[in-house]
């Protein structure tokens, strides 16, 4: 869209607006700087930094039982799959082979937090397009799975479940039935959930359309997760790259291939549908053994580099580990799936309206504290 | 020409006892007067308290419950909290019209709330253009709108400003035609009247089929007209500021508040009195009592107004483009149509009557 | 592609590998690393991205490293087509001014990553369009990353 001059030297200016940090619309602290043209934006450019802890070179003077403990904050709706990964990279580095019961015990929180995440993720977007009520009933899904975790892992956000070599404690013995009884209502609120939002036509007329994003610029832009699902671009890790219990189960992988906003939710609701799946295939078959297996209690690593890919609900965290032989990390990166998916907002939404920022980047679901780290 | 209780007209001919026949209508224009800011107070505050209520219903929780019984003393708490809160202003906003602007809005919505009939002789203002009295009235409301963001200085608050205003006018429109469709029925414009054509059934079910499309189209605009979700993008609290009032605080802030909830109310009793028999009972079981009339006049009001807020807490919000594209290209030729189409079952009388 | 034939054909692609300090290895690490010199990443880079066999069109980790004396720069990236996984490793001993080529033009992920790195360790990237601070405010001296960075108000150092 061009700005200036129309007929007669009748010119429109650019200002610049800002959005945020203290924003009901931005999922945390970010900042955006729009320049915008009437209601068309020009140019986003997120201003990111406001919730930087420096966890990566807190890594370098902290043991690796205390790292996890770290990474909990980081992308905290599914900071079980965050512990996860820097476990699973230790545990691969000093080549240590877990008990089965702790693997399959990983993947069902694993699946429990995604479901978790995206009923959060659900009531927001319903409440950034309008829709208010969606907040609580996402929202009232989301306490039950709190109450699980809250029950076998002692806390509800920053669960700090996982240890290299298992797990901290064993699961309570009303685990398996909880699961189970939340399992059979939640299919139940799923298709209602479906009924009030995806059916909706002002729904899809705010977001079909809006904020498309095609499968070679969602390779180009190191996008992951739905969002590059969304696209297209086959990228689920729990396919390409199995780690704890996947390999047992069996599941589709969520795939659209419009590239639009409405494609992507209709992605994330497909994975909780699939969640669903694998938490139901493996809830009755938990083996029984050892909830640990026993480590050095300072742990060191081997001099190397060791990568380690997971899927969080946002997309591909990645843990990389520089490692001396000392018993604190040489370097520890992470790679977080919400930089690369932050970047390709100003190359989709350029062009479009600020109503349509706010349906594009509710369905991107960016966490700030995942990009600051 | 006037038409009121009992009560009035005594304190009238009290009044022309020792007063010059010049100056005895003032006391009672005066009562009046009061009356209708009482109510109008009184209104507002169940209206907020309400909405409320019937927001936490629909998200499973309870809503206000601790101050008074209810909650019912809830937004005198809210309205004592404002009037205690700092005026504050900016220092380059226009003073004048940036302190004019909320009167444009309180004044419109009082003046549309004088002509309605609440019951038989209860009524403040019964002119004989009654409808187009009240959708000119609510033309001046627009002005207090746009005054309010242009005078606050501020971006956000004028783009805002401009949203609404475009939306407002646009949707006149539509409120307009569809309660002219049902003027066809009645031949006048006159509120006591389109309520006596109404005893032989209610408008909305003597003209059947575009009856119903007008009050379809009614209720939207309705909405629409009152910048309420889920038309509500200029003031929504996901995009950017607040929209006009942004820069307003305290008691003016709440004079725009209470005047959104007093128009929802205001549209909900146009609705009301055309479409579904203002103070009728249904059925006629209990005209023989004037003041049940009242009763019955509010209760299809709140059903109305329980309609909207239903609305407002069900849908998303529709981008400000698609907002007026669903005017001007959807509604209005569905109206004119429509108005062709009533006309045509008016002329060939093909109206159910009671 | 295996990791013989990658070494084969990136070791065709340039003419005199000692030039290049083209160097590979596989111990201490799952995947196959390459060492290069920093004039010739630009160009290994475009080579791996556009080639048949390799089409190296993802790229997911970008890491700025303090090796002690040098700065470095990994690069991690997977192919869409084929999944296979590469490790392209940089470094430089000029801590002073440390510059290497900016891969945006290749990658545009790369965009964010760069800056973030220019941001943690002072490395600049030639032909970056934008390269500013990320979460440090504009005015940050210093560069947190770095293992010789000292700050006794905020650093907590057991």
């Amino acid at each position: 869209m061009e700005t200036a001059t129309i007929t007669n030297n009748v010119k429109s200016e650019e200002y610049f607006i800002n959005m945020g940090p203290q924003h009901p619309a931005t999922h945390g602290v970010l900042r955006l700087l729009l320049t915008i043209d009437g209601e068309i934006i020009k140019k986003v450019e997120p201003d990111l930094g406001y919730i930087h802890r420096s966890i990566e070179k807190m890594c370098e003077r902290d043991s690796y039982q205390q790292i996890v403990h770290l990474t909990d904050r980081m992308d905290y709706l599914s900071s079980h799959i965050n512990n996860e990964a820097v476990c699973l990279a230790v545990e691969n580095a000093l080549q240590l082979e877990v008990p089965e019961r702790v693997k399959v015990i990983r993947t069902i929180i694993d699946e429990l937090t995604r479901i978790s995440s995206h009923t959060l993720w659900w009531g927001v977007m319903g409440m950034d397009v309008g829709a208010l009520t969606s907040y609580f009933y996402g929202f009232r899904d989301r306490e039950l799975i709190n109450d699980i975790f809250e029950e076998t892992c002692g806390a509800r956000l920053t669960m700090n479940y996982n240890t290299p070599g298992g797990l901290r404690n064993d699961i309570h013995p009303n685990f398996v039935k909880r699961v189970k009884e939340f399992i059979a209502h939640f299919k139940t609120k799923l298709p209602e959930y479906d009924k009030l939002l995806t059916g909706n036509i002002i729904f899809k007329k705010r977001t079909k359309g809006v904020g498309v994003l095609s499968k070679e610029d969602a390779i180009a832009f190191g996008a992951s997760g739905p969002v590059a699902r969304g696209s297209g671009y086959s990228c689920d890790v729990r396919k390409y790259h199995p780690y704890s219990a996947l390999d047992k189960v069996t599941f589709n992988e969520a795939l659209h291939t419009e590239g639009d906003s409405y494609a992507r939710y209709l992605v994330r609701i497909q994975e909780m549908w699939e969640s669903i799946s694998i938490i139901e295939q493996l809830i009755d078959i938990i083996p029984e053994g050892n909830f640990k297996v026993a480590t050095d209690a300072v742990i060191k690593l081997p001099k190397g580099e060791y990568y380690q890919k997971v899927e969080t609900a946002r997309g591909e965290l990645g843990v990389f580990i520089i490692s001396t032989g000392t018993k604190n990390p040489y370097r520890m990166k992470f790679r977080s799936p919400g930089l690369s998916n932050l970047s390709l907002l100003n190359h989709i939404t350029v062009g479009g309206k600020i109503g349509d920022l706010v349906a594009t980047m509710a369905t991107i679901d960016i966490v700030v504290p995942d990009i600051d780290r | 020409m006037y038409s009121s209780l009992i009560i009035t007209n005594n304190v009238y001919s009290w009044g022309l006892s020792w007063l010059p026949a010049a100056m005895t209508s003032i006391p009672k224009m005066i009562m009046i007067a009061l009356a209708y800011l009482t109510l109008f107070a009184v209104l507002g505050l169940f209206l907020v308290l309400m909405e409320r209520k019937v927001a936490a219903w629909f998200q499973l929780r309870i809503g206000p419950n601790r101050v008074g019984f209810f909650g019912m003393f809830q937004t005198i708490a809210d309205a004592l909290k404002l009037l205690s809160k700092e005026l504050t202003g900016t220092d380059k906003a226009d003073k004048f019209l940036y302190n004019l602007a909320p009167y444009f809005l309180i004044i419109s919505s009082l003046m549309a709330l004088a002509v309605f009939p609440f019951s038989q002789n209860l009524q403040a203002f019964d002119i004989n253009i009654g409808i187009f009295f009240l959708i000119a009235i609510s033309s001046i409301g627009v002005i207090g709108v746009l005054l309010g963001g242009w005078s606050s200085n501020n971006k956000f608050a004028l783009i805002g400003a401009m949203r609404s205003g475009v939306q407002t006018i646009s949707y006149e429109l539509s409120v307009g035609l569809s309660l002219l469709t049902m003027v066809l029925l009645t031949g006048s414009l006159q509120l006591s009247e389109i309520i006596e054509v109404q005893k032989n059934g209610w408008l909305i079910v003597q003209g059947h089929i575009p009856a119903v499309i007008a009050f379809m189209i009614f209720m939207i605009s309705g909405t629409a007209e009152t910048n309420r979700a889920p038309f509500d993008m200029v003031e929504a609290e996901s995009e950017l500021g607040a929209g006009f009032h942004t820069e307003y605080s305290g008691m003016k802030f709440a004079y725009f508040f209470l005047a959104e909830f007093i128009n929802m109310f205001i549209i909900a009793a146009i609705g009301a009195t055309v479409f579904f028999g203002g103070w009728l009972s249904p059925f006629g079981i209990t005209d023989s009592i004037p003041w049940l009339g009242v009763f019955w006049f509010l209760l299809k009001t709140f059903v109305l107004v329980f309609l909207m807020m239903w609305f407002r807490w069900t849908f998303p919000r529709l981008r400000v483009d698609q907002l007026l594209t669903l005017e001007w290209k959807y509604l209005l030729p569905i109206n004119l149509v429509n108005i062709v189409l009533m006309a045509i079952i008016v002329w060939l009388n093909f109206t159910i009557q009671f | 592609m295996t990791n013989e034939e990658l070494k084969e054909l990136v070791t065709t692609w340039f003419s005199g590998p000692e030039s290049a300090h083209l160097e590979f290895t596989e111990e201490g690490s799952q995947f196959l690393n390459i060492s290069i010199d920093p004039d010739y990443l630009h160009e290994l880079m475009s080579w791996l991205k556009t080639a048949q066999q390799t089409r190296f069109d993802y790229l997911f980790c970008l890491t700025g490293v303090d090796w002690g004396k040098e700065l470095g720069v990994v690069y991690h990236l997977e192919s869409t087509i084929h999944r296979h996984i590469l490790v392209v490793k940089v470094q430089t001993s000029d801590r002073e001014d440390p510059v290497f080529d900016s891969v945006q033009d290749i990658w545009p992920t790369a965009n964010f990553h760069e800056r973030e790195v220019f941001d943690l360790f002072g490395i600049k990237f030639k032909g970056h369009p934008n390269l500013k601070r990320l979460f440090m405010p504009e005015d940050w001296k210093g560069f947190p990353l770095r293992k010789d960075y000292e700050d006794e108000v905020n650093m907590v150092v057991k």
